[in-house]
């Protein structure tokens, strides 16, 4: 035991060491601290080095010994003298029996002084040497050696020990087995066995909770998680008061004196500085080009509807040929028309040729003439006869009601018909409708068989003296937005129906009729009666009534004459086309009060016999519908020319002389025509050629066609496309003119489409993909045509090309004129000149100037008619022979 | 005056021009050719939008601002200029 040994070795010294007042538990010394035989002093540093005994270089804690010769140090003690470390020691030294002395390097201070020496040999000894061995053997012997018993103390844990031990309270007990005697020596057999297999097996000791004993747990291990606490609360506010609450608002304006003064600031003039140029050039750019056009896309609208299935049709395509045999065998067409409404149906006006009809004149037997009507579904069989007293050369249904029709007779008389019985008869001709049977509710005692066709007689035919004197070429039914009063003035037509009639004859007048009863006198209500009566034995009973108020009394509303304009006399018409009139907007806000009215009444068309011709005070005056007519005469020229009449001096009504006159075409007019597109263009033939009109241009027509070999025989408009027209000619065939394609010649010929001359050409839009195109010759047969897809869908703005195209062709006439003007006073001066240098030179010989004249003049002629030619405007020669 | 009513009507004489409005900053038109109802409506609609622009274009680049604004629809087009606190309107036909 290590620690012993210091304990022991420096318990004796060691506490002597410690001043500290510590109980010593060896024998107390009188010395300072340190034993007897140990001498503690200080080393200089000198005294160090010359003994080498460097405190920690040479002598060090591990090493604290250092053995010092005797000798050196009474040689020190002897050199130095009383400056010498030794001195105090010197005796101690001297007495010392060894050779050497031990100095110990204290380097714990233990003895107060950094070293010490060992004074005796003994001290020596045992500083050096017992310590290791005697330590060793000291434990060697106190570990071998056991302790000796001692005395126990007994402090009473005794008694603990005898309570804990287990000790027998009472003798052990002796059981002692024994096998039955039979049973010895026989092998044993154990086996094992459950304690609870058998009862009583075994005694249980359960535990219990013991309620006199408990013991608090006052320590447990729990585990503990912090969890956040989350609460979630919500909260409504209670709308307690309901009340809606709106606002209305009206735009912040300034007053007149604020935008003064903003105007008139300074900023506000910088802002538009700044601002102009831009605007300007946004402006510009706008002007110039429209720079979102898709030109892919535009490209494609021509090419979709092209038909690029490779059937695309040029020509006609013949639809359905109607002929009859009865009733148009050696006639000839003079007007046909499209039923307005029903889909398929056409009426043929068929006349007498005319040799025959010089024939008729001798027999007097009066021939009924009839209007024709066909179906699409009974191409063999006419649908429906009109009767008239006499050839119709004309004939129009009227726009407000498709069964009231008009015509004119080639007596110079206008016809009625009205057919409401008969239109469900036609209407079951619908090529989608099935055969209707006679239908019961006709009233017509003269069918008695179902395939006789249905007659329908005339209902009112105006009076003879009245009517015109020549055949009436043209029947117009005025438009149902105004109509006109006994003096022209047009007025407004209230019940918005088409109730007046114009008609035009040769013997140089235009008549407006009405359809309406004529306002009556009070006395002339017997009159009516009594024509009433007359009327019933003359008419027969299958004639509806509708205008049994007009027959045979019918007289014009007025007369329009048409005086020459340089000369006496009086033109001829033959052909006359007035402007559609389209109401204004400002007229039916108007009547907004009555429109309600006439909606209503409109619907159901008013009853014509019921209908009289209103007061021309009660009627409102409209300004702005053009009045002015556009007629062709006989003799091939166009009329310009108004209606109304004027009163002249002595208050008689008269007309006034037409506006303008241009003799254009050398032979009759047979068409004139308003453009479906364009309300002033009018499209007029006649003789050898034909021309374009634009109302409004007083100069002459916008288009002139060259003169072409055979006779134009009727003319008529597109009613797709703006630029096409079409032009029957006297040998079948038929001209297509597409204005934006060629302007010299027709786009297309389509020869021979009748076999005789065509009389009459009218387009007819029954379905967006069906347009037909109806032609009659002088044969009596009648042809419906396809027209092929090329000639009625539009190309991409056809009207507007043929707007500017127009407005070109205007400003090149006037140009035209004002050149054809100067040339003339070119000309004249040009003859002035060669007077004059005539006079001057009277020299030459009258045949040479003659003859020089002849050759300038007959120069100047060729040139302008090179020059003519060149532009188109070439008029045919006036005498063309008459076929 | 004299200056701006001239410049107007420089404006206002350029081919297919239908309406011009000069409306100040509250959106409040001061001058038109328009009828009070079209243009007070003009006003407060376009105003709203070219602020939008404006913002749209700053936001983007805060040293960029909106010159002008230009609406091209079916029928016509519409051009706002915004400058200091006005507006310009000018509502044009195109060329076709």
């Amino acid at each position: 035991m290590p620690p012993k040994r210091p304990k022991s070795a420096s318990s004796s010294a060691g506490s002597k060491g410690r001043r500290k007042g510590k109980t010593i538990q060896s024998p107390a010394r009188v010395e300072p601290g340190h034993p007897e035989d140990i001498f503690p002093m200080v080393l200089t540093s000198a005294t160090q080095e010359l003994f080498g005994c460097r405190a920690d270089e040479d002598v060090t804690g591990e090493s604290p010994y250092k053995l010092l010769k005797k000798d050196d140090i009474i040689q020190d003690i002897k050199t130095r003298a009383a400056v010498s470390d030794f001195s105090p020691v010197k005796q101690i030294v001297l007495d010392y029996p060894e050779d050497e002395l031990l100095l110990v390097y204290d380097r714990d201070f233990t003895y107060d002084q950094s070293f010490y020496l060992a004074v005796t040999p003994e001290a020596k000894d045992r500083i050096l040497n017992p310590p290791e061995p005697e330590t060793s053997q000291v434990l060697e012997n106190e570990v071998n050696k056991t302790p000796g018993p001692k005395q126990w103390i007994s402090l009473g844990s005794e008694q603990e020990i005898d309570e804990d031990s287990i000790k027998e309270t009472r003798k052990r007990l002796w059981y002692k087995f024994s096998r039955v005697q039979r049973k010895f020596g026989v092998p044993v057999c154990f086996s094992d066995r459950n304690t609870a297999d058998a009862k009583d097996g075994y005694l249980e000791c359960a535990s219990y909770q013991d309620s006199r004993f408990s013991i608090k747990q006052m320590q447990r291990d729990c585990g503990i998680q912090a969890v956040p606490r989350l609460q979630s609360s919500s909260a409504q506010t209670q709308w307690k008061c309901q009340r809606n609450i709106f606002t209305q608002y009206i735009p912040r304006e300034l007053s007149d004196e604020e935008k003064e003064n903003i105007l008139q600031s300074e900023s506000l003039k910088n802002f538009c500085n700044l601002v102009t140029p831009r605007v300007l050039q946004a402006l510009q750019q706008e002007e110039i080009m429209n720079v979102f056009i898709d030109d892919w896309k535009a490209l494609g609208t021509a090419a979709e509807d092209g038909d690029w299935s490779g059937k695309v049709s040029e020509g006609f395509m013949l639809y359905q040929a109607f002929t009859d045999q009865n009733y148009a065998k050696d006639k000839k067409i003079s007007s046909i028309n499209w039923h307005p409404t029903i889909y398929g149906v056409v009426a043929v006006a068929l006349t007498e040729k005319k040799e025959e009809r010089l024939n008729e004149f001798t027999t007097f037997a009066i021939r009924p003439s009839f209007i024709v009507f066909y179906s699409f579904s009974d191409p063999s069989n006419p649908q429906l006869l009109l009767e008239s007293p006499d050839d119709i050369f004309a004939f129009e249904f009227c726009p407000s009601d498709p069964n009231i029709i008009v015509g004119g007779c080639i007596n110079g008389q206008v016809v009625l018909w009205d057919i409401s019985a008969h239109v469900t008869h036609l209407q079951g001709t619908q090529p989608s409708g099935k055969k209707v049977s006679v239908n019961t509710d006709i009233f017509d005692l003269d069918d008695n068989k179902e395939n006789k066709t249905p007659v329908v007689h005339y209902c009112a035919l105006s009076a003879l003296e009245s009517s015109h004197k020549a055949p009436v070429t043209d029947v117009q039914w005025l438009p149902p937005t105004f109509e006109v009063t006994r003096t022209g003035l047009p007025v407004e037509n209230k019940h918005k129906i088409s109730v007046q009639v114009v008609t035009c004859s040769p013997d140089c007048t235009v008549m407006f009729w009405d359809v309406r009863l004529p306002k009556l006198l009070s006395h002339s209500a017997s009159d009516r009666k009594q024509k009433g009566e007359q009327k019933t034995q003359l008419t027969p009973y299958s004639v509806p009534d509708t205008f049994k108020h007009l027959d045979r009394t019918w007289k014009p509303l007025f007369r329009v004459s048409l005086p020459k304009i340089d000369t006496s006399g009086e033109y001829a018409p033959l052909k006359f086309s007035l402007e559609q009139y389209t109401c204004n907007s400002d007229d039916t806000s108007r009547t907004t009060e009555k429109a309600d009215e006439n909606d209503e009444s409109s619907a159901v068309v008013p009853d014509y016999s019921q209908l009289r011709v209103p007061s021309a005070k009660t009627l409102m005056t409209l300004e702005d519908v053009n009045t002015k007519l556009y007629i062709g005469t006989e003799d091939g020229e166009i009329l310009y020319t108004d209606w109304k009449l004027e009163k002249d001096d002595s208050g008689r009504l008269y007309s006034a002389k037409p506006l303008h006159c241009y003799s254009i075409h050398h032979w009759l007019v047979n068409t004139i025509q308003r453009s479906p597109f364009f309300k002033d263009i009018i499209l007029t033939t006649g003789g050898y050629n034909f021309a374009i009109w634009k109302e409004g241009v007083m100069d002459g027509p916008l288009i002139l066609s060259p003169s072409s070999e055979q006779v134009c025989t009727v003319g008529c408009w597109s009613l797709s496309r703006p630029a096409v027209f079409f032009i029957g000619k006297e040998d079948g065939n038929i001209e297509v003119w597409n204005l934006l394609e060629k302007t010299s010649e027709p786009a297309q010929v389509h020869s021979h489409i009748t076999n005789a001359r065509v009389t009459c050409i009218k387009p007819w839009t029954a379905s967006s993909k069906q347009h037909f195109l109806i032609v009659t010759d002088e044969l009596g047969v009648v042809r419906v045509f396809e027209i092929p897809k090329t000639l009625y869908v539009p190309s991409r703005s056809e009207r507007l090309s043929m707007k500017k195209y127009f407005e070109l062709e205007e400003e090149r006439l006037t140009d035209l004129l004002k050149r054809k003007e100067l040339w003339a006073k070119q000309k004249k001066e040009a003859e002035e000149l060669k007077k004059r240098t005539e006079l001057d030179k009277p020299v030459r010989s009258l045949e040479v100037k003659e003859d020089m004249n002849m050759k300038e003049y007959s120069d100047y002629l060729t040139m302008e008619e090179s020059i003519l030619k060149a532009i188109g405007l070439w008029p045919a020669a006036a005498d063309t022979p008459d076929t | 005056m004299a200056e701006v009513e001239e410049t107007l009507k420089r404006i206002e004489a350029h081919r297919g021009v239908i309406g011009t409005i000069v409306v100040n900053a509250e959106g409040i038109p001061i001058r038109t050719n328009l009828d009070n109802s079209t243009a007070v409506q003009y006003a407060g609609l376009l105003r709203n939008l070219t602020q939008l622009a404006r913002s749209t274009v700053r936001d983007i680049d805060p040293q960029n601002d909106l010159t002008y604004l230009r609406v091209r629809s079916k029928k016509y087009e519409i051009m706002v200029a915004p400058e200091n606190d006005f507006l310009l309107i000018v509502i044009q036909n195109p060329c076709e």
